[in-house]
């Protein structure tokens, strides 16, 4: 496997501009002979597609969803980093930039990180042209907010539906081209096979979820905007239907996955009550501007928190890191609560939680100033749990939520596929081993409205002469008769177990060893039980009905079938990488005070896994990581 | 909890479909609604049956996929709640609990509780939108916005789209859905210059796809889990009303 980053000569600062200013391009008339997929309707998307239809090219966009606006992103609450520097504090795109690699913990491209850094400001005037309702100052300029890892206001924010608005503005851009025909829109709609023909990528076989019938779609280039694979978890913040299918099915097709194991564990979403829980549900991490995270200083204090003085009060971030405090990165804050609640501090009926404390700011702002900022999120807690936050602590703990590893690609957004694209979420590119809050709603539009919109013409600059791809090609029936084989799999071995028990016992064996903390010994036992729990699932895994039909069960099997081969990636990636970095924690790999330990002499590099065939152990490539502009130092929030 | 259910089962668009009862043992009052669907759904597998088709994907009440009709009601008895954000806790051990799909005829089933919901897509596809192409904008701040406006703006672009509104409405009107986004985009100065003309193209179609007339009931503004008010409903009127009067 070939990994050539092709990032740009020049100085870091130049280099998109210089990329922008030389790549091919595509004319006008040309744009329409040319076929676009896309798979994914969220964020990156919505903005891709839409993007790429206003130039001229014809996109076909592909959801699982019944509406693309239900697409993911839809969920996220709490903003969108741009350096406008509107609060005159210092920043600036290098800034930015600087925060990012650092919030990553030196695990990223600079060329790429700049560069989302450079094009942030522009996506807030595109946002705010599509109608998105952002807070206002009352002189009507935009207001910001702080968020974790960072020491400026550059957090732009509507309420706690940011990617709710963010994601109905790219909607709405995109429902327009529908409108005008440049976009052919596939809802329900699941892409279950890549097609490949002579080493490019040229189409999708894809399933209709509401009749079952197999469908090919061939195009000139495909666009994976897939979101993130969190769910592999079970219990984590994404929503019921996210996958890693289509980037798991296009790595098994050539596609490298990078940094498997890079899995940010979100430090404040509402603890599991039950076995019978589907999800937990994320409370933004904006809340952590105004409280303050505790636990008694005594370890199983049965008192209720209002009965806990201060002096018995251990804010254990506020103590750790005094220089950011309660809005100390995700990783960290994650790893803090996890030790305490390890140690016997945790609060709650299950002793699994810590309490996040408004008690202060509504003192300090009053109720009616805490209400406007954070209003829909107490009430969602209070719909969960059925406690109210104005008068007691909110109980979090820490749960699955973004994959900053995904398709590696380079600096164009292209896989080691050529004609395949990864954009926002399902690549690996930007957060390095920890995303920082507010960046992913960032990154998955400046992918799709600015930086893919460049590179596919590029690309595609050379596809002029192709011809219109047919579906009836040898490689899209071999391709389909592989989708067609594994259903029909799924469906014959009529065992006795569902494929959610199976999702369930996957997501805490991962949740156990491949999650907070890691060591060499548990990652080497979960690769041996990751194998033996997919052999039993191919011998007693049940699905009911048929493939001719709406069959959500077989939608899930088809899933988690594919969870079961990545979790063994994540595994190697983890063990692999005797270091510990960003969400990347290895017991082995700490300091005297419990601090990631990084070895950029042997690690400064990232993971990138082939595909070595069924039940093969991946192959290990590496991408070195090249700092010119800064020099990586140890990652301090003290 | 015991739980008698009483769930809609229909195998397709087509098909004749009808009420089927189910007991549940062991329910969990801190358990979703939906969780608890799940616990149902892995008995009938277990058993051999089909499980029941519902809508729902986020389980944290933004998507706007899942809607159920509960006992009677669209979203079930809590206000401001979406299906997937009500908890077992809100019902009593022993209760019958009826669920239903949202129905209206510009809805159809797909199966059992699931629905095709496409029409909403087809009304903002109409023009519920900002002509603005990538690239184009100008700096954000070169349009001040009151923080009122964009609050209320806001307020009104809060919709989910899950249907809640026609699913009640004894019309089975989407004007609420419809009004939303109209009003959203017309408080706003970028939205102002296709504002009229917005209104006209999102109403034909909302007519065209089946919905019923608004009657100002006011049934859509008590069931919508994002609480949007009917304000939105007046707003479209008058926008409508004043493409009508500038129609060249």
């Amino acid at each position: 496997m070939k990994l050539d980053a092709k990032i740009p000569e020049g100085p870091l600062q130049e280099k998109w501009s210089r990329y922008k200013a030389t790549c091919r391009l595509v004319s006008p008339n040309n744009k329409k002979k040319l076929d676009i997929i896309v798979v994914g309707a969220g964020l990156a998307g919505s903005s891709a597609a839409a993007s790429l239809a206003e130039m001229g090219y014809r996109v076909k966009s592909f959801c699982f969803q019944d509406s693309p606006r239900r697409a993911h992103s839809v969920a996220a609450q709490g903003g969108v980093n741009a350096s406008k520097n509107y609060h005159n504090d210092g920043d600036s795109a290098f800034r930015m930039f600087y925060d990012t690699l650092k919030g990553g913990d030196f695990r990223a491209r600079e060329a790429n990180v700049y560069r989302l850094a450079e094009c942030s400001a522009n996506l807030i005037d595109q946002a705010v042209a599509q109608g998105v309702p952002f807070a206002r100052e009352y002189g009507g300029y935009l207001a910001n907010r702080s968020f974790g890892g960072v020491q400026v206001s550059r957090t732009f924010y509507a309420r706690g539906q940011t990617g709710q608005q963010l994601l109905l503005g790219a909607y709405s851009a995109l429902s327009r081209q529908v409108a005008e025909g440049n976009v052919q829109l596939f809802s329900r709609h699941e892409m279950l096979g890549l097609v490949v023909i002579d080493g490019k990528a040229r189409g999708i076989i894809a399933r209709n979820l509401d009749t079952g019938a197999i469908e090919r779609h061939a195009a000139h280039t495909v666009v994976l905007a897939t979101g993130g694979y969190g769910k592999i978890y079970y219990l984590s913040t994404l929503a019921m239907g996210c996958n890693g299918s289509a980037i798991w099915r296009a790595h098994k097709k050539g596609a490298g996955f990078a940094a498997a194991s890079w899995t940010q564990i979100h430090p404040t979403c509402l603890p599991q009550s039950g076995a019978y829980q589907s999800k937990l549900t994320l409370m933004s991490e904006s809340l952590r501007n105004d409280g303050r995270i505790w636990v008694p200083k005594k370890a199983n204090d049965p008192r209720p928190p209002g009965e806990i003085p201060e002096e018995e009060r251990d804010y254990y971030l506020e103590r750790r890191y005094p220089a950011f405090g309660n809005l100390a990165p995700r990783d960290i804050a994650s790893r803090a609560a996890k030790e305490r609640i390890d140690a016997g501090f945790g609060v709650g009926a299950q002793r699994n939680a810590v309490y996040l404390d408004f008690a202060h700011a509504i003192r300090e702002y009053g109720i009616e100033t805490i209400r406007e900022r954070y209003g829909n999120l107490f009430r969602m807690y209070e719909k969960i749990t059925g406690h109210n936050a104005y008068e007691r602590p909110m109980m979090i703990s820490p749960a699955a939520h973004f994959s900053m590893g995904g398709l590696w690609v380079d600096y164009e957004l292209m896989t080691t596929i050529p004609g395949l694209f990864a954009i926002g979420e399902c690549n690996f590119s930007d957060h390095g081993a920890n995303r920082l809050g507010a960046n992913s709603l960032l990154q998955a539009c400046v992918d799709g409205y600015f930086i893919l919109p460049y590179t596919i013409g590029n690309y595609l600059a050379g596809e002029l002469g192709t011809g219109k791809i047919s579906p009836e090609a040898p490689e899209f029936e071999t391709a389909e008769r592989e989708v067609r084989d594994q259903l029909g799999r799924l469906l014959t071995i009529q065992g006795n177990r569902t494929a959610t028990d199976y999702h369930k016992e996957l997501g805490a064996l991962l949740y156990d060893k491949c999650g907070v903390l890691r060591t060499r010994e548990g990652l080497r036992q979960a690769i041996d039980d990751i194998r033996a729990l997919r052999a039993d699932f191919w011998q007693n895994l049940k699905v009911p009905g048929g493939a001719e039909q709406v069959n959500s069960e077989l939608e899930k099997a088809g899933r988690v079938a594919d969870y079961l081969e990545l979790a063994e990636v994540m595994c190697y990636d983890a063990l692999t990488r005797e270091e510990s970095c960003g969400a990347h924690f290895r017991e082995e790999h700490q300091t005297a005070d419990g601090e990631a330990q990084r070895r950029d002499d042997q690690f400064q590099f990232v993971s990138v896994w082939a595909y070595a065939g069924p039940e093969e152990e991946p192959e290990l490539h590496r991408e070195g990581l090249v700092f010119e502009t800064i020099q990586p130092s140890v990652r301090s929030y003290k | 909890m015991k739980i008698q259910l009483k769930i809609w089962r229909q195998e397709n668009a087509r098909a004749q479909g009808r009420m089927v009862d189910y007991e549940l043992t062991d329910i969990n009052p801190e358990m979703s609604f939906l969780e608890m669907l799940d616990v149902l759904n892995e008995q009938l597998i277990q058993k051999g049956d089909m499980p029941v088709e519902f809508d729902h994907d986020c389980r944290e009440g933004i998507c706007g996929q899942c809607g159920l009709f509960i006992n009677g009601r669209a979203h079930g008895p809590q206000e401001a709640t979406t299906t997937c954000q009500l908890h077992m806790r809100h019902f009593k051990d022993g209760d019958t609990i009826y669920v239903e799909p949202f129905r209206s005829r510009a809805f159809p089933v797909i199966k059992d509780l699931r629905i095709d919901r496409s029409a909403f897509d087809r009304i903002i596809q109409a023009g519920g939108y900002i002509s603005t192409r990538t690239g184009d904008a100008p700096e954000a701040n070169a349009i001040p916005i009151g923080h009122d406006v964009a609050e209320a703006a806001f307020d009104a672009a809060a919709c989910i789209g899950c249907g809640a509104c026609v699913a009640t409405c004894k019309n089975a009107s989407a004007a609420l859905f419809t009004g939303a986004k109209v009003s959203h985009l017309a408080m706003l100065p970028q939205g102002q210059p296709e504002a009229a003309e917005r209104a006209r193209k999102m109403v034909a179609q909302m007519e065209a796809e089946g919905f019923g007339h608004c009657t100002n009931t006011g049934a859509c503004e008590v069931e919508c889990p994002q609480e949007i008010s009917i304000r939105h409903i007046a707003r479209m009127n008058f926008e409508y009303n004043r493409a009508g009067a500038l129609k060249k």
